[in-house]
């Protein structure tokens, strides 16, 4: 069996005592999507972000193909090869679309290095490669900060995918996007997938259904469940902490 | 277009300040020559600030280190062999401190207007950008340093001359500082640096080095979480703004002949700030204009009613923050921008025609 990608074990989390990631556990495989899904507060923005260096853990550890990276700061565990993008946009308003793009798919990214006016043909290549997947290649030279929302959404899934990372971590992609444009962002996941592995957390169960990946559900800072969408979808337990939770807002809504 | 219009902007201006000593008095000239040494630190903060982000109300501390440096070395070169500077008698020194005594050295004390502050401004930018200290707390700190370092002049009377500062120069590298001769000289090699400082500015701004700082300033985490060291590019940028501050008190010292404490604390830090938000934090060209702008008011306001200039000055930078975020280089921009904004519609509209045709004929296949 190969060796995974991505390998959390169990991580643990504390805000002032209160345990945001509580023995969380998870491996992902090289090419591949896997769905995170959860309450409110189960932890999974914070697993995202204890992976990429934002929040430090208490215990546990993130091993990243075969290194364990806990430790590292933030950009170099990005320069192994892992991107995350946030939940609100985090477009750069005052670089061009295709320098925000440029910025993320140069290989140099040391200080040392940043005095060279040019990216390498390989980097070009790439920035004019995603323009098109995303479908902003008329708007190259528009300022990011002229974009509607859900432009700056596309853009930065495709600063994601142009960084060029195996491992990248989307957080609510398709939040405010149509119907239209959610599945769109899903067909590209998927198409992406035989190249970079994903974790995507989101509400949507349209959208997670579209994805056709496996599911972990986190509850309380731990994995819940593993396994297909529907497989999930019937699982008692799930449906008690997670679906549960939904008919209850649901029904306090009405 | 816009960039030529610039450019053709730029170069009249610096044909226009060129032959400056030609046309203006001896008395203006003398000014214009010291507010351009000024300018050479705004072009530091648009550095620092404009694009980087970082909003530094000590620029005082660095620009004061390049002076102090200088006047060390031309207070040396203007004593007779074995003499000490007339201060350090006053205070009871005896002998001339060691690191006084380096100073002698011309090449050296040169090195150091430009190394000194620059070494200093890379430490304390390290030390608080590593503590991820950003924003107004960054403004406060630097601000405390510019007191902290006026007190400290004030208070080393022996080393420093004190309150007075050092002042009394007669010669650096073998010319004569008093004449017209060294005036206009003094003025060219001025406005030399100014266009060296502008070039590498821009340089900078250009090269990838820019886009990283410009995107550290919008969104630094987002930056950080591409992979980039933003700690790294913003020291790099401090020091650069450092030294360029350095490079600019030591020439406004030759200028004016003097360096005091009074020159280097909060309020002149200050007025280095509304100078560069005057002309527009991110043109380097606006920041020049800028600063002359002020000073020349400065000078003319505090001449006539002395006391009203810390007023003039305040309602400058209110009105700056408030109504003119872009300063002068914005009010310039602002007809630009309609005709973009205007041409950018229609191309959009365009658009918008051959998408929506595409899509009717992708549908009909």
């Amino acid at each position: 069996m190969a060796e995974p990608l991505l390998k959390v074990e169990d991580l643990t989390v504390s805000f002032d005592g209160f345990k945001a990631l509580d023995g969380m556990s998870l491996q992902l495989m090289p090419a591949s999507v896997r769905v995170l899904i959860g309450p409110n507060g189960a932890g999974k923005s914070t697993l995202c972000d204890t992976i990429i260096g934002h929040v430090r853990s208490v215990s546990g550890k993130v091993v990243f193909k075969g290194k364990n990276i806990t430790s590292l700061p933030e950009y170099q565990i990005v320069r192994k090869g892992i991107c995350r993008k946030f939940q609100t946009p985090g477009v750069l308003e005052s670089l061009t679309v295709a320098e925000n793009l440029a910025l993320s798919a140069r290989h140099h990214r040391e200080c040392w290095r940043s005095f060279g006016r040019t990216l390498s043909g390989e980097g070009r290549a790439r920035v004019d490669e995603t323009l098109e997947l995303i479908g902003l290649a008329e708007k190259r030279n528009q300022l990011a900060g002229e974009l509607s929302h859900g432009q700056k959404q596309w853009l930065e899934i495709g600063m994601v995918v142009a960084s060029d990372a195996d491992l990248l971590l989307l957080d609510e992609p398709a939040a405010g996007m149509s119907h239209g444009e959610a599945a769109q962002t899903a067909e590209l996941i998927r198409r992406l997938s035989q190249r970079h592995s994903f974790l995507v957390i989101d509400h949507d169960m349209t959208f997670v259904e579209q994805l056709e990946a496996p599911v972990s559900v986190m509850h309380m800072g731990r994995l819940l469940k593993e396994g297909t969408l529907e497989e999930v979808r019937n699982d008692p337990q799930v449906a008690a902490v997670y679906l549960g939770r939904v008919k209850e807002v649901a029904s306090a809504c009405a | 277009m816009r960039l030529r219009l610039k450019r053709i902007f730029d170069g009249l201006f610096l044909i226009a300040l060129a032959f400056a000593p030609f046309y203006l008095s001896a008395y203006h000239l003398s000014l214009l020559g010291r507010f351009l040494a000024l300018a050479i630190l705004s072009l530091g903060l648009v550095l620092v600030w404009g694009w980087g982000g970082i909003l530094s109300l000590g620029q005082g501390v660095f620009w004061g280190l390049g002076g102090y440096v200088l006047a060390m070395h031309l207070k040396l070169v203007s004593l007779s062999p074995g003499d000490l500077p007339d201060f350090m008698m006053w205070s009871g020194l005896d002998h001339l401190p060691k690191w006084w005594a380096v100073f002698n050295n011309p090449a050296l004390t040169l090195t150091c207007v430009v190394l000194l502050p620059m070494a200093a401004a890379a430490v304390l930018g390290w030390l608080m950008f590593h503590r991820r200290v950003g924003g107004v707390y960054f403004a406060l700190i630097t601000q405390a340093l510019a007191l902290a370092f006026s007190t400290l002049l004030i208070s080393q009377q022996p080393y420093t001359g004190g309150f007075n500062g050092l002042t009394d120069f007669s010669t650096i590298l073998g010319y004569s500082v008093n004449g017209p001769n060294f005036e206009r000289g003094l003025y060219w090699v001025t406005l030399a640096f100014l266009v060296a400082s502008f070039l590498l500015c821009q340089w900078l701004r250009q090269a990838n080095f820019g886009k990283v700082l410009v995107a550290i300033r919008d969104g630094e985490s987002r930056v950080r979480f591409l992979g980039y060291n933003a700690m790294a590019y913003k020291t790099v940028a401090f020091a650069v703004g450092g030294a360029l501050a350095g490079i600019s008190g030591a020439l406004y010292t030759l200028h004016v002949g003097v360096i005091s404490p009074a020159m280097v604390g909060v309020v002149p830090s200050i007025e280095m700030v509304v100078a560069v938000a005057v002309g527009g934090r991110e043109s380097l060209t606006g920041v020049i204009i800028g600063t002359l702008l002020v000073n020349w008011g400065k000078d003319w306001v505090s001449s006539a009613i002395p006391e009203l200039w810390l007023f003039v000055m305040g309602a400058l930078f209110v009105l700056v923050v408030t109504a003119m975020r872009g300063g002068l280089a914005g009010l310039v921009e602002i007809p630009f921008r309609m005709v973009d904004s205007r041409r950018h519609k229609k191309a959009t509209s365009a658009n918008s025609v051959v998408a929506a045709v595409e899509q009717t004929e992708a549908y009909k296949a």
